[in-house]
């Protein structure tokens, strides 16, 4: 393909073209997700299919960050909701959920028709010992996501050390934690984020649904 | 594992239970790991570590998205509560609404709320409530993380040999971190080192 980037970034973006267009796309995603989904769906759907461009795969991530839920499968949702509405987020997320789980639970009988064989107890634990590494890799890996947090380095590793130390080592309901340290953080953060958000509040809160725009 | 079975009402806390798990599982359902195993291992019995681990393990090890897990922690709850693998056709039957029980309570109410609040938060990304929501939560979503390793990893029980599962889950997370190995390779060198007896 001789084609420059500038040509590809201004080329249209496509749509899947049916709604089982949207439960294949997906099912094929999950299937090549080995340890997460993440890197294929960015690969297939903003370089491979153009669905969504970059911009708006980051702006989507975000959202399905904050919001409660597996990222991927929220991204799931956001996509088929925007191509088909309701029907279509239901496609996407069976399309991302029916044939893994199928795959999972074939997994899961062969381990059980061999869980009494010591070998197959032994791989067990030291996957389990690898399950542990991945998460805390994939946590360590997201603290470069803190840097650029409005809120500082130090309030952030305070209040990820009050979060670890409250679930980790306390043992408190995941509930509590999240309500006291992360309402705190919110609290922070909107504090923190006072004084620039002002010059920007006339033209950027204008209801699209209202038109109306809240007094500053 | 003892011998339990579920009534209705067991099988309704546990729906319950993922229902609001559901909605605190901000950062992905593994976020929620820690309070699944105080409530299915320390507080009902309905599940032993191993296998609380082991469905985290397959579940990462496997294609697809990691909620699967829950997937998985359903299906064993089931499968105890039916007499366990030697239960026959009940045990697993009972396995498969352990499945639809604890995959529709975790993912219902996230599902719900990001269909209403996506084109919201989309239109008002640059207001103050939501950046504030991002950034404070943003510190949580990391520590969580990390604390569901350290419960994971911690689950051994066996000190003499703990060391060594703790220095597979350092090195692991060490090559995630500075690498892009694909994780598979790093699932299938965990179980190899199991099976060879090293950790």
């Amino acid at each position: 393909m001789p084609a420059p980037p500038p040509a590809l970034d201004a080329a249209p973006l496509n749509a899947p073209r049916s709604r089982a267009d949207l439960f294949w796309s997906f099912t094929w995603l999950a299937l090549q997700g080995f340890g997460g989904v993440l890197a294929v769906v960015q690969r297939e759907l903003v370089e491979k299919k153009r669905w969504m461009t970059r911009e708006q795969f980051v702006e989507d991530w975000a959202v399905a960050q904050v919001l409660p839920g597996p990222n991927v499968v929220n991204l799931s949702l956001m996509i088929g909701d925007r191509h088909f509405g309701l029907s279509g987020a239901a496609i996407a997320l069976a399309g991302m959920l029916a044939l893994p789980l199928m795959v999972v639970l074939a997994l899961a009988l062969l381990f059980a028709s061999v869980a009494d064989v010591e070998m197959a107890q032994r791989a067990l634990r030291g996957m389990g010992a690898v399950a542990a590494g991945l998460v805390v890799g994939t946590g360590i890996k997201l603290m470069a996501a803190l840097r650029g947090n409005p809120m500082g380095l130090p309030a952030c590793a305070l209040l990820a050390l009050f979060t670890f130390a409250g679930v980790a080592l306390l043992r408190v309901p995941l509930l509590w934690v999240l309500l006291a340290v992360g309402g705190v953080g919110c609290l922070w953060a909107w504090r923190r984020l006072a004084p620039d958000v002002r010059p920007a509040v006339p033209a950027a809160l204008t209801d699209p649904d209202s038109g109306q725009t809240p007094q500053p | 594992m003892t011998p339990f079975t579920l009534a209705l009402s067991d099988w309704l806390a546990l729906f319950g239970h993922f229902l609001v798990l559901s909605l605190l599982s901000v950062g992905g359902a593994i976020a929620t790991a820690p309070d699944m195993h105080r409530y299915l291992v320390d507080t009902r019995h309905w599940l032993s570590d191993p296998q609380f681990s082991s469905s985290i393990a397959i579940a990462q090890a496997a294609p697809g998205p990691n909620v699967l897990f829950v997937g998985l922690l359903g299906w064993n709850v089931g499968l105890n509560a039916g007499g366990g693998t030697g239960g026959g056709w009940f045990a697993h039957g009972l396995g498969l609404l352990g499945v639809v029980v604890a995959m529709s309570g975790v993912l219902l109410p996230s599902s719900l709320l990001t269909l209403s609040a996506t084109r919201w938060a989309h239109r008002n990304r640059q207001l103050r409530a939501v950046r504030a929501f991002k950034a404070g939560m943003a510190p949580l979503v990391v520590a969580l993380l990390i604390a569901t390793g350290w419960l994971l990893s911690s689950a051994g029980g066996d000190p003499a040999n703990d060391w060594r599962l703790w220095l597979l889950t350092a090195a692991v997370a060490l090559i995630v971190w500075r690498t892009k190995l694909h994780l598979l390779w790093m699932i299938g060198a965990g179980a190899v080192l199991g099976m060879v007896g090293w950790v």
